[in-house]
């Protein structure tokens, strides 16, 4: 057990180490790393700019107000923007098993997954961060609701176990490379698409997609679960109230499928060499 | 003696689907390697060669843990690579000669300052190899060039530096010389020598230049078809597979090509004719012979060449080796 926790802790100061050195390298391009961090808050905005467009003709979205909604946008696309900071580039994986230059990983002293995490770890992110995080800000100062205990706590609550249910999401469409190189647009439109289908009320999707995505792909958990609770809002599938609550289970579920999932590939590729 | 490697009827296949037809594909099995086995000792240069798809990297990808084998066992430093992979890492040092394991955007001093704390190597330590590779590999005027600006032999030579830096106790050399000029490969080699005499490294380089196993390595590996077809000194292997020296003998008179047993006349150029006959024979009878006949000016015998004694070893297991490449 103290191997294995030193171990972990190991490879989080490998993390750190590698992330720092990627983050010096743009460092040294400043003009082209504010460029690109400022574009990134301007494109990633677009989303939100199309949904105040929407708001300017319409007063609510199945019973959603523009704050609402804002809300929800700010939730999902913090948590993905958090997760794609932490291990956006993993999903490169394919590209590097075509070039061999995974194998280089292969023989360095540190978990290939932390190594695939802190790949070209690109501080530029903060872009879209920041611009999520506006967003959600400004949404929970306009709605109009009682911020009890319980509700504010939920806040934080919803940020960690969306970003682990996006972490999860971006390892098991990497790890599903390891069987199909090319998959890397596939993997996207979970992660990125994912988060763009969490944008709205669940409510504006039929009943099986929202089915779908509690407990296929637990994209649900990510913000509107928690939404539902904090907006006070009825549960359109007719679920039991814990399943607002239940986010920590579906993460941590996600996540132990995404470890099964990347060990066997890391298996597969041991013995297939390719 | 401590062995370092210890590879043990060692086996390797792949599977391989092939389209047939528009949507059938049916698998094969082709094995890359074969019944390998061998055993390196600390502080051994060995070279490891053999031509292209003969199992070379398979082996390396093995012997790092890259790959597991599909049949026999095999350690190095004590580890099994494929199981204990990270453990291994700290021990062994690995170059590719094709690909860089340094980051690309990073000046060569920042690579090495991330791999000093990747690997974990003492503040001394790390001051001292460096001082000692800039020296020897002429490093200091690249380590702020990042290295996608370095040419490739300045590349290798940051390779191979930072494949040494955490004193690894084996280094695998994959084509460490490919596409360097004369001088660099023979500066490459003094480092690997002089490494190997004070540290005690272990080495296993791969390549295709066969001065470098002439001038660095003590025992050579061929390996053809994934079976070990010779392992042993580079005097034995002039022996192997019928190689043949050459006797060049200068008559005082010009004559018609000598017709003598045991050796072949290959060449006749006015007075001055090449004999062929086989390596280990004796030359002493056929000069003999020839004085009989002739009255003879000169004489000199030219030691097969390697790469003529490879390519004649290649060709000839190849007629041995019966299993062929594809099994269904």
């Amino acid at each position: 057990m103290a191997s294995s926790l030193s171990a972990v802790g190991w490879n989080i100061r490998a993390y750190l180490l590698l992330a720092r050195m990627w983050i010096r390298v743009s460092m040294t391009y400043r003009a082209s790393f504010v460029t690109l961090t400022v574009g990134q808050f301007f494109i990633t905005g677009l989303d939100y700019v199309g949904i105040a467009i929407m708001f300017s003709n319409v007063d609510t979205l199945a019973g959603f107000s523009f704050s609402e909604v804002a809300f929800l946008y700010g939730g999902s696309a913090l948590c993905l923007g958090l997760a794609d900071l932490v291990l956006g580039n993993i999903e490169r994986l394919g590209t590097r098993i075509r070039m061999g230059t995974f194998d280089v990983m292969l023989v360095r002293p540190v978990s290939v997954f932390v190594q695939m995490c802190a790949d070209e770890f690109a501080l530029r992110r903060l872009g879209r961060i920041t611009q999520a995080a506006g967003v959600f800000a400004w949404s929970i100062t306009a709605l109009d609701i009682d911020w009890t205990a319980s509700r504010v706590a939920m806040l934080p609550y919803l940020v960690a176990t969306g970003t682990v249910i996006f972490l999860a999401i971006f390892t098991l469409g990497a790890a599903v490379q390891f069987w199909t190189a090319e998959s890397s647009e596939l993997a996207n439109a979970f992660t990125y698409g994912g988060s763009t289908l969490a944008h709205f009320p669940l409510t504006i999707y039929p009943r099986e997609g929202i089915k779908a995505l509690t407990f296929v792909i637990p994209l649900g958990f990510v913000n509107w679960y928690p939404s539902l609770f904090i907006l006070d809002k009825p549960d359109p599938l007719g679920l039991p109230p814990a399943i607002q609550f239940a986010g920590p289970i579906a993460a941590a579920l996600l996540s132990v499928l995404a470890a099964i999932v990347w060990r066997r590939g890391t298996r597969r590729y041991q013995s297939t060499g390719s | 003696m401590v062995s370092v490697i210890k590879v043990e009827g060692v086996g390797r296949d792949f599977t391989v689907r092939k389209k047939v037809g528009r949507l059938r594909r049916n698998a094969f099995v082709v094995t890359a390697v074969t019944d390998l086995s061998f055993v390196v000792q600390r502080g051994e240069m060995v070279g490891y060669i053999g031509p292209n798809g003969a199992g070379k990297s398979t082996t390396i990808k093995m012997l790092t843990g890259i790959l597991v084998p599909s049949t026999g066992e095999l350690t190095v430093a004590g580890l099994t690579p494929s199981v204990e992979r990270t453990e291994l890492a700290r021990k062994i040092g690995v170059v590719f000669g094709q690909r860089t394991t340094l980051w690309w955007d990073l000046p060569l001093r920042d690579s090495f300052e991330l791999l000093r704390r990747i690997y974990r190597v003492p503040d001394p330590r790390f001051r001292t190899n460096m001082r000692t590779f800039s020296d020897l590999l002429d490093l200091g005027p690249l380590l702020d060039t990042p290295v996608r600006q370095l040419s490739l032999g300045q590349r290798m030579r940051g390779d191979i530096a930072a494949a040494l830096l955490h004193d690894p106790e084996v280094v695998y050399l994959d084509e460490p010389t490919i596409g360097l000029d004369v001088v660099s490969k023979s500066n490459l080699r003094d480092f690997l020598r002089e490494t190997n005499r004070e540290r005690g490294t272990t080495v296993l380089l791969t390549t295709h230049d066969l001065d470098d196993i002439e001038q660095i390595c003590s025992r050579v590996m061929v390996i053809d078809h994934g079976r070990l077809v010779y392992d042993g000194g580079l005097t034995g292997l002039h022996q192997l597979g019928g190689a043949r020296r050459t006797l060049v003998v200068d008559l005082v008179e010009p004559a018609a090509a000598l017709e003598l047993p045991g050796a072949e006349t290959v060449r006749v150029e006015g007075p001055r004719q090449w004999l062929s006959f086989p390596a280990d024979a004796s030359a002493a009878p056929l000069i003999a012979d020839i004085a009989e006949r002739h009255e003879v000016a000169d004489l000199s015998i030219r030691e097969p060449d390697i790469e003529a004694v490879i390519k004649q070893l290649y060709t000839n297991t190849s007629a041995w080796s019966s299993p062929p490449p594809f099994v269904e």
